[in-house]
């Protein structure tokens, strides 16, 4: 990045000695484009002031308002706040529930993905067609499609407990209806789409040199000893990438649980991800003002969360170099 | 397949040929696929049971229905009252412009940032950073009401016009990486030759642009097709419905009595990104190997 930044030596002048740019030529050397980059940067300029900057402040503000499409809005102080963390048990059904679903989905999702990825790269015949085969359904997972099947296979008379009956099993439950069970069945579905974990995982694992691989035989070190000892220390940073991306994804998971609770985050709130919850609030009861708070209650999480994992990163990330 | 799969490919040849019988590697194989098949049994079970009469679906854990009917499909088409047809024009429309839209406004924002000099410009990339990462909930609220101040709730126009705008700025950020791997010298020769920015941009860059507007424009299509939460916002009339909303829709007005037609239209849903898995898998994997696209 820091060569972007080098003037460069010509700048402003062409090779026959004139000015290149007539327009920038009083300014000095350092913005020799003009007018050009704004012109080029307009609609995005547009863009990060009318739908991104500009709608943060204004959620930020109507988290300190009652804010609800059609009565008066009144400045409410801490309120909103305040209610969420003393007075509403839902709020902290769904913060727990997205955080069970974060903390359980992410590293299996991410665990299975390693595992994958690691039988692949032995150097089998037919490794695009397997990780082609693995990724399709990440590519479906987040469809409402996917979903809707979720809500029937895991149904009490659904595929899962068909096969499960033909194995002998009976008194099987109906998982999605079940407190106990729905929220796993998401987790599953989460875990479903490991594929384009493993393939960042398979590009990481042909960046590791073979002749580490080779001087621990030689050392006559097991396989067991390579995973932990050069495998992953060496695809830590890559590791470490998925688990933030992953995080940040699930944090912000809404159609599965919306479409296999119908809406409502049941049963018993028990698949009441927090977005869901925050869209209720919004589109529901359209307590604009509330859930604006709900949302920046959602950036700290995240953001304590991913602060947590970089300070933990320090201890189990090995970047090359570092030794 | 990819350069780099084809080097590590390349490199363990000799070793590999030895190995390709070789009971661990049988049992590797066989491991794989039969993990597969459970992985995607469901998706199939889909496809054959859209085609089964209802009562089987609820009995038959099987792949090849005992009896086959088409009658799903009818039933599905008209679910909602008007035809499905209407639902993929919808898709089709948002997505087709959501991807135009990207294309143009990502690129030229990229261009901006990745070759030109311009005042402010390490802050407004700091700016462009830090988008990147910021949930769309936090943004929900307040968008929603500015498009409905703008009377643009029930249109198209709150998903397709942030696109022109530039506002994935993922997409912002990939291309600026793919064109700072770009020689400047060709830049250099335009510019020699008479070429303004502008002109670099349309004659040299946007050219050898290509892969990576692929990658961009595979992943805003499957993006926005499998989108739920935008148009569940702001579409509320039927014939507005995307096929996402229709297909929830459709889950509300049948309860859970007519599966067999909500499979067949789940399947139809699915056709669109099953053609762009089987026409450019180039473009996502590498897409997500080098990006950590989802």
């Amino acid at each position: 990045m820091a060569t972007e930044h080098v003037i460069h030596p010509s700048a402003g002048v062409s090779r026959n000695g004139q000015p290149a740019v007539p327009i920038a030529g009083r300014r000095g050397t350092r913005f020799k484009h003009g007018y050009a980059p704004w012109l080029l940067l307009t609609p995005w300029l547009i863009g990060l002031f009318a739908i991104t900057l500009g709608p943060m402040v204004a959620s930020l503000y109507l988290s300190f308002t009652n804010y609800n499409l059609l009565g008066q809005l009144r400045w409410v102080g801490f309120n909103n706040y305040i209610e969420l963390l003393t007075d509403d048990p839902r709020f902290y059904a769904a913060a727990g529930v997205t955080l069970k679903y974060v903390i359980a989905g992410v590293p299996l999702q991410l665990i299975f993905a390693l595992a994958i990825a690691m039988i692949l790269n032995q150097g089998l015949a037919g490794l695009t067609f397997y990780r082609s085969l693995y990724y399709l359904p990440s590519l479906l997972g987040s469809s409402v499609a996917i979903a809707l099947l979720w809500r029937q296979i895991f149904g009490s008379a659904g595929l899962v407990n068909q096969v499960l009956g033909a194995f002998g099993f009976t008194n099987l439950p109906a998982w999605i209806a079940t407190p106990e069970y729905s929220l796993d069945t998401l987790i599953l579905l989460h875990v479903w789409t490991f594929g384009s974990p493993m393939i960042i995982f398979l590009a990481g694992l042909r960046q590791i040199p073979r002749d580490l691989y080779e001087a621990a035989s030689v050392d006559g070190a097991g396989p067991w000893t390579k995973f932990w000892q050069i495998t992953l220390p060496m695809l830590s940073p890559v590791i470490f990438f998925n688990l933030i991306l992953q995080m940040i994804h699930s944090f912000q998971s809404f159609t599965q649980s919306f479409v296999v609770s119908g809406g409502s985050g049941g049963p018993v709130d028990s698949t009441l991800l927090y977005t869901l919850y925050m869209y209720q609030q919004a589109f529901t009861q359209f307590r604009m003002g509330y859930a604006s708070a709900m949302a920046w209650l959602l950036v700290l999480g995240i953001g304590v969360l991913t602060g947590l994992a970089f300070w933990s990163s320090k201890h189990w990330v090995h970047y090359a170099g570092d030794k | 397949m990819s350069d780099a799969t084809m080097q590590s490919v390349g490199t363990s040849t000799a070793s590999m040929s030895r190995q390709l019988l070789s009971p661990k590697h049988l049992l590797a194989h066989a491991a794989i696929i039969a993990l597969g098949l459970v992985m995607l049994y469901p998706v199939l079970w889909m496809i054959s049971s859209a085609f089964k009469p209802a009562q089987l679906i609820f009995s038959e854990p099987g792949l090849l229905p005992r009896q086959v009917t088409l009658e799903n499909w009818g039933q599905g088409w008209m679910g909602l009252g008007i035809p499905f047809s209407y639902f993929f024009i919808n898709s089709a429309v948002i997505s087709g412009l959501s991807v135009v839209g990207n294309l143009c406004s990502c690129s030229i924002a990229a261009y901006a940032f990745a070759r030109l000099e311009f005042h402010l410009k390490p802050l407004l990339f700091a700016l462009m950073l830090g988008t990147i990462m910021l949930p769309f909930q936090v943004i929900m609220v307040p968008q929603y009401i500015l498009f409905q101040g703008l009377g643009w709730t029930n249109t198209f126009l709150p998903l397709v016009v942030p696109k022109f705008l530039a506002v994935d700025a993922f997409f912002v950020f990939l291309l600026v990486q793919f064109i700072r791997g770009l020689p400047r010298e060709l830049d250099d020769a335009a510019t020699v030759d008479g070429c303004g920015p502008l002109g670099v941009f349309w004659r040299i860059i946007f050219p050898l642009l290509r892969p990576a507007l692929a990658v961009t424009a595979v992943f805003t299509f499957i993006w926005t097709w499998n989108d739920f939460l935008g148009p569940l916002i702001y579409l509320t009339r039927t014939e507005n419905y995307t096929v996402s909303i229709a297909l929830n829709a459709f889950l509300d007005s049948t309860g859970t009595s007519n599966w067999g037609a909500m499979f067949a239209m789940s399947v139809l849903s699915l056709v669109p990104l099953f053609l762009v898995f089987m026409f450019a898998q180039r473009q996502l994997v590498q897409g997500i190997a080098t990006t950590g696209l989802k």
